[in-house]
């Protein structure tokens, strides 16, 4: 069979089946049909513990719109990729779901989305200019609103204020060199078996967070070509590689520390690079001792207070939907600031709009705080389907940089050589007139 | 005269789902290895294109490859061997007559066989930390110092090997059991009788009896340990620096993660070509031999 009659084979043979399912089914769904007229089905795709909180406040939206049902279904955030691209392919998408917002650019790109710039206009609800606006952004393609963020995700830094006043300093860091002092200071306190900082060397988010920092963007051209051969991509890189060849970071990777919060607790290091989930953990998991003993900080930048980037999850509806008005009324309910307030309580999301944080528990969470100040500087990574793959690449270069495998220079040109590769297909689109 | 569809009737239900199970994706996969279907193509399928042997020729010239087939090739030349030693010496101490609680021992060396390789890799990676691991543990107390086991790039590798080793060789374990049960005892009475000694009988015996069990073994095995997959998977993520990264993780990354169907595509006709190629070797050696 060739790939292009294989579409219309799949869809073919499905139709049979169900024709013939159908045919069998007809006696006794008879008395059944009624139900299904009355009512429709929202079928809602969430991920993880999302999924399990938001069924917590369906049922308030079920009672306020008669005759809606919502079917939650979980997706595990590891298969949840590959499984919305075979539910594309199949045609079996669902009417909304959440997702990851760096993965708008590649659904958006297969045409898999409804533009949502109508509803929001609309809307009494849903407005933008309440939203953190890098986070807003990232919904957004070639100036068509695909989604609505639902939670926020960022990175920031986790310290140990004892550790910290330790070695001298009063206050988190708010630039670069201001950082590379504190490191330097901490590790000569911490001795050889210590550590000042851990960054995980199977972690990218780390050198993309700091690539956002930078004036230059990190693809060029429209996203024809990388760009991390850029002065500002180069001091990142060297900012980078410094961490471990001071030996201000272990070089290990995330799976070989099996309790980043007990070794947090005994002090194996003082900085932690990571999101607002581990909020809740470390307030659950540090020892009595230490429960003032730590806090949160913005991401120090080059020269200042830094950019971070703009993560999350939003809701977005597929085009494919039969529902679209009753999945979008889904989506104006899960963004009433009251609703994002019960769903930070339920599963510790952040909400991605500032009247959600206004008299919240989380406005007065003095660990919050760093976030709330952090969100209104985020950035979007580069908005191509293929960031994802590049970002990938992005871990394993800054992989042999920590080793000392690889110098700046020469991470620099691998990045640009197999971010150049990736976006080959990207490139022949746009020089043939296709909208990728 | 023989009516010659007769046959063919009889053949005709496996031929089909062969064909339709078989033969089928293979002509499609293969088409599809000549293509670049990628999510563009997902999209609009006017983004198709057709590049002939590119995909093959972009991983002969891509490092990464070469790498993940050194990979597979380390760990079906230093694991093959080591699992049928161990599967082999398991079944031989099973069968030995002094051998107590058989049962017991029987199903105990079995058991890892079937359990699940994600939650029995959890374990190992426990095992096998480097600051808290019992592995290292142990080590210390002979005075050899921490091995990074999982994240230094040249002991990964062996890591997973054993890991593996561990995880199969109670399969085979059983096959040769039933081997060395088949090998009449009379055999091991006459050579007895005329004095030789345990290794003998094992060299000359032993050994030459299992020769058909041991090339399926070898052959089943081998094709397996090709398929190198879940325990990078789940033990090292391909890590650390890809030094675990095998020919069909390179193909799941590809196809599966990024949605590279055609690369992807042309990376398991490569692997197929090799696993082929390597078996039919084997077979050739052991039909030379006389013994499949």
């Amino acid at each position: 069979m060739t790939v292009a009659t294989r579409h219309s084979f799949v869809r073919r043979t499905i139709t049979v089946c169900i024709a013939v399912i159908g045919v069998a089914l007809l006696g006794g769904c008879q008395r059944a049909a009624p139900a299904a007229e009355q009512g429709i089905t929202l079928h809602f795709w969430a991920m993880g513990r999302e999924a399990d909180a938001v069924r917590q406040v369906m049922p308030a939206f079920e009672a306020s719109h008669p005759g809606v049902h919502v079917d939650v279904q979980t997706l595990p955030w590891a298969g949840a990729h590959q499984k919305l691209l075979t539910a594309f392919a199949g045609d079996t998408t669902p009417d909304l779901c959440q997702l990851g917002n760096t993965w708008i650019p590649e659904l958006a790109t297969l045409g898999a989305l409804a533009p949502l710039d109508r509803q929001v206009a609309d809307s009494r609800v849903v407005r933008p200019g309440d939203y953190f606006p890098g986070i807003w952004d990232t919904n957004r393609l070639h100036g068509t609103l695909y989604g609505v963020p639902w939670y926020v995700d960022t990175r920031l830094l986790f310290y140990r204020k004892d550790l910290l006043a330790r070695a001298g300093f009063a206050h988190p860091p708010r630039t670069w060199a201001e950082w590379a002092t504190q490191l330097a200071a901490i590790k000569r306190q911490a001795g050889p078996d210590r550590y000042a900082i851990l960054l995980p060397t199977n972690e990218f988010e780390q050198l993309e967070s700091l690539g956002l920092q930078q004036s230059e963007p990190m693809l060029r051209d429209n996203g024809r070509y990388g760009n991390f051969r850029s002065p500002g991509f180069k001091r990142v890189l060297a900012f980078y590689a410094q961490m471990y060849r001071k030996h201000w970071s272990p070089v290990v990777a995330n799976t070989e520390i099996p309790n980043v919060w007990a070794e947090f607790a005994r002090g194996y290091y003082a900085f932690y690079f990571s999101g607002p989930w581990n909020i809740a953990e470390f307030k659950q998991r540090m020892p009595k001792a230490l429960r003032d003993k730590w806090a949160t900080a913005p991401l120090p930048g080059p020269h200042g207070p830094g950019t971070s980037l703009a993560g999350g999850s939003s809701l977005v509806i597929f085009r494919a939907s039969a529902h679209k008005r009753a999945a979008w009324q889904l989506i104006e309910y899960l963004s009433r600031p009251a609703v994002q307030r019960r769903f930070y309580q339920l599963v510790g999301d952040m909400p991605p709009r500032r009247s959600s944080w206004d008299n919240s528990a989380l406005a007065d969470d003095p660990y919050a705080k760093a976030f709330r100040v952090q969100l209104e500087h985020v950035r979007p990574v580069p908005k191509v389907p293929e960031w994802e793959q590049i970002a990938t690449e992005l871990r394993l270069v800054g992989e042999q940089l920590a080793h000392g495998q690889l110098n700046v220079d020469q991470a620099a040109d691998e990045l640009d050589r197999r971010a150049d590769q990736i976006l080959s297909k990207r490139r022949w689109m746009l020089d043939h007139g296709r909208t990728p | 005269m023989r009516r010659r569809w007769v046959p063919w009737v009889f053949l005709t239900p496996a031929l089909i789902v062969l064909g339709v199970f078989f033969a089928l994706p293979v002509i499609g996969g293969f088409i599809l290895s000549l293509t670049d279907f990628d999510v563009y193509a997902l999209a609009d399928l006017h983004n198709l294109r057709f590049v002939g042997l590119e995909n093959y020729l972009a991983l002969l010239r891509r490092p990464l490859f070469w790498r993940a087939l050194a990979h597979t090739m380390y760990f079906v030349v230093v694991g093959v061997p080591l699992s049928i030693m161990a599967s082999l010496g398991a079944a031989l101490l099973l069968n030995s007559k002094l051998a107590r609680f058989k049962g017991f021992f029987r199903t105990a060396l079995f058991a890892p066989v079937v359990t699940t390789v994600v939650a029995v890799a959890v374990i190992w990676r426990y095992l096998f930390n480097t600051r808290y691991g019992l592995v290292n543990y142990a080590l210390h107390s002979l005075g050899v110092q921490p091995v990074d086991w999982l994240g230094d790039p040249h002991w990964a590798m062996p890591t997973i090997i054993a890991f593996a080793v561990w995880k199969n060789f109670g399969y085979n374990m059983v096959i040769f059991l039933a081997g060395l049960q088949a090998i009449p005892t009379d055999l091991y009475e006459a050579s007895r009788i005329d004095g030789a000694s345990p290794w003998q009988r094992f060299r000359h015996i032993t050994w030459p009896m299992l020769g058909p069990t041991l090339v399926m073994v070898g052959v089943l095995t081998m094709s397996g340990y090709f398929q190198l997959f879940a325990e990078p998977y789940v033990m090292t993520e391909g890590g650390p620096l890809q030094s675990t990264v095998s020919v069909l993780y390179l193909m799941y990354e590809d196809g599966f993660k990024w949605w590279n169907l055609g690369l992807a595509s042309a990376v398991a006709f490569m692997l197929f070509v090799l696993m082929f190629a390597a078996t039919a070797l084997l077979m050739r050696a052991a039909r030379k031999r006389g013994l499949a």
